[in-house]
């Protein structure tokens, strides 16, 4: 299969994502720091299109030195985009799934051609 | 509309479309073929919060309409003296996207809004009729003022009967009984009982009534003399003294929304209800499947050195819990051989009803029990309809019936 445009890489800021279809495969491709990520919009759990929900920093617990709980802060440098039907998240640098590391969409790799970005498509 | 997220970042959303949002569902829908065969949901939900000024249209009492219709004012928004509903996160801190954006999705002004909502959640999963249940109505029976459940049960009945179940018939319910007033729950089975759409009645279970109590016989012995079933909704209530010792929501779902049904199940099978009203069919809603193989366990378990505790007993608890029905979601697909386990005791085949509960957080699509390894295809059927069909005594949806030959 022919890759397929994905868009101007002047028209495709960080932080936003574009939804590509390659035959009857839906494809979810994220611009973020300063890197291109693409992922089957296919949600491991129902088949929901993981790729189009909301964007949410980790949410990491805070401890002391002592090991008491001093509340709660989104993590400095890991994404995750959220499924909208039930809120399952995947890491989007690796496309693994927050809750469980085994678990991961099935990738594919972008490639920037002048000012063209591409997905290459299996 | 702009959706708060993390990082002090947000999103900017201009649209919603239920068909666009399952547009993966319909396909799931049409690779199963979900045409041949009938799919009835037992248990999906609508918000009659956002049809509250035609629900208070139908209250008798003028005291507490005003005092409603007041309250709305004020706040702006939701139902005011109402909803007893307290803190929650069913949206994941909007992660579930739909719970913000729903109000933005455009309807025909031909027919109510939640029908048309309803059609397309339904054609987009591959629903033919579903039991349609409200929202935030789920945690009224925690309401202070027994007769503000009263008066906003037999509204929302009054309601739902004439502008939403009359003119589509896909669309069932089990109507909300008052279940605080054992005599007000009597009269609304009188009164609703044989109205067109209504399939049965239904208790939530979020509350503090033992269903044992002397003054629900009567009630009981006329949903059996009507052949209407009566369920159990699952629901949480976080200012419970035991759950509120929980401080996540996780935690408060994954506990509260069996909690309240183990409760009611243990005091109506020890008091021996299955044999006092032994045609009286009742259906579990809402608690997953999980806790079935539990409670018949332990009860079973108990039940052989307690005996003279439940006398009038004639066969195990576990018995019992097997001539009942469950629905389905949430369904736990989290070990495949304890859940094939879970559908053998409970007689999956003939007891198990499919429910998708959407639009909530938790839906489950029929795809969750048709691609199920160890179902054969008419199990998969009866499970996502038929056993649902002979419950509620159904009319074939339209254009199945070469299908279900």
């Amino acid at each position: 299969m022919p890759d397929v445009f994905v868009a101007k890489f002047s028209e495709f800021p960080e932080g936003d994502r574009r939804i590509v279809s390659a035959g009857t495969t839906e494809i979810g491709v994220f611009h973020w720091a300063g890197q291109f990520y693409a992922y089957e919009n296919l949600c491991l759990h129902q088949g929901g299109p993981a790729c189009e929900g909301v964007m949410m920093h980790k949410v990491e617990d805070v401890l002391g030195a002592d090991r008491t709980f001093q509340g709660q802060t989104f993590s400095k440098g890991e994404m995750h985009f959220v499924c909208p039907w039930h809120g399952y998240e995947y890491d989007v640098k690796t496309g693994e799934c927050a809750a469980d590391r085994k678990l991961k969409l099935k990738s594919f790799e972008v490639v920037r051609r002048g000012e063209d970005i591409y997905v290459v498509a299996d | 509309m702009d959706l708060p997220l993390s990082d002090f970042r947000k999103m900017e959303v201009a649209e919603f479309d239920t068909s666009k949002l399952l547009a993966h569902a319909s396909k799931q829908a049409e690779e199963r073929g979900y045409h041949r065969f009938p799919i009835v949901d037992v248990d999906s939900h609508h918000y009659e919060t956002e049809a509250i000024d035609e629900i208070l249209d139908y209250m008798d009492d003028p005291v507490i309409q005003q005092l409603a219709r007041s309250a709305r004012q004020a706040t702006a928004k939701g139902p005011g003296v109402l909803s007893p509903g307290g803190v929650g996160y069913q949206d994941m801190g909007g992660r579930v996207m739909r719970y913000a954006t729903r109000g933005m999705e455009k309807t025909p002004k031909d027919r109510h809004r939640d029908i048309h909502l309803a059609q397309r959640w339904m054609d987009a999963i591959g629903i033919d009729i579903a039991i349609m249940f409200p929202t935030p109505m789920l945690q009224l029976g925690l309401h202070p003022q027994v007769e503000v459940e009263v008066a906003l049960a037999r509204a929302y009945n009054r309601w739902l009967c004439e502008r939403v179940l009359a003119h589509e018939p896909r669309i069932r319910s089990m109507l909300y009984l008052p279940f605080n007033d054992a005599e007000a729950s009597y009269k609304m089975v009188q009164e609703f009982g044989a109205t067109k759409g209504v399939v049965g009645f239904m208790v939530t279970s979020a509350r503090y009534r033992p269903v044992h109590h002397n003054s629900y016989m009567k009630t009981y012995a006329l949903l059996e003399e009507m052949n209407l079933p009566l369920a159990f909704h699952a629901g949480y209530n976080w200012n419970d003294q035991t759950v509120g010792m929980m401080n996540k929501f996780i935690s408060v779902h994954a506990l509260g929304f069996v909690f309240y049904n183990m409760v009611h199940l243990a005091n109506w099978i020890t008091n021996g209800l299955p044999e006092r009203f032994p045609k009286l069919k009742v259906l579990w809603i809402e608690s997953g499947l999980a806790w079935v193989p539990f409670m018949m366990q332990r009860f079973d378990n108990e039940y052989m050195m307690r005996s003279s505790e439940a006398p009038a007993l004639k066969k195990l608890p576990s018995d019992y819990m097997r001539d009942m029905f469950f629905s389905t979601q949430p369904m736990e697909i989290t070990d495949m051989g304890m859940l094939e386990q879970t559908f053998r005791m409970l007689k999956a085949d003939t007891q198990l009803l499919y429910s998708s509960d959407y639009p909530h957080w938790d839906f489950d699509l029929p795809s969750t029990i048709y691609d199920l390894p160890f179902l054969d295809e008419t199990a998969k059927r009866n499970i996502l309809g038929g056993n649902a069909m002979r419950l509620f005594n159904l009319d074939m949806p339209v254009g199945k019936m070469a299908a279900a030959e």
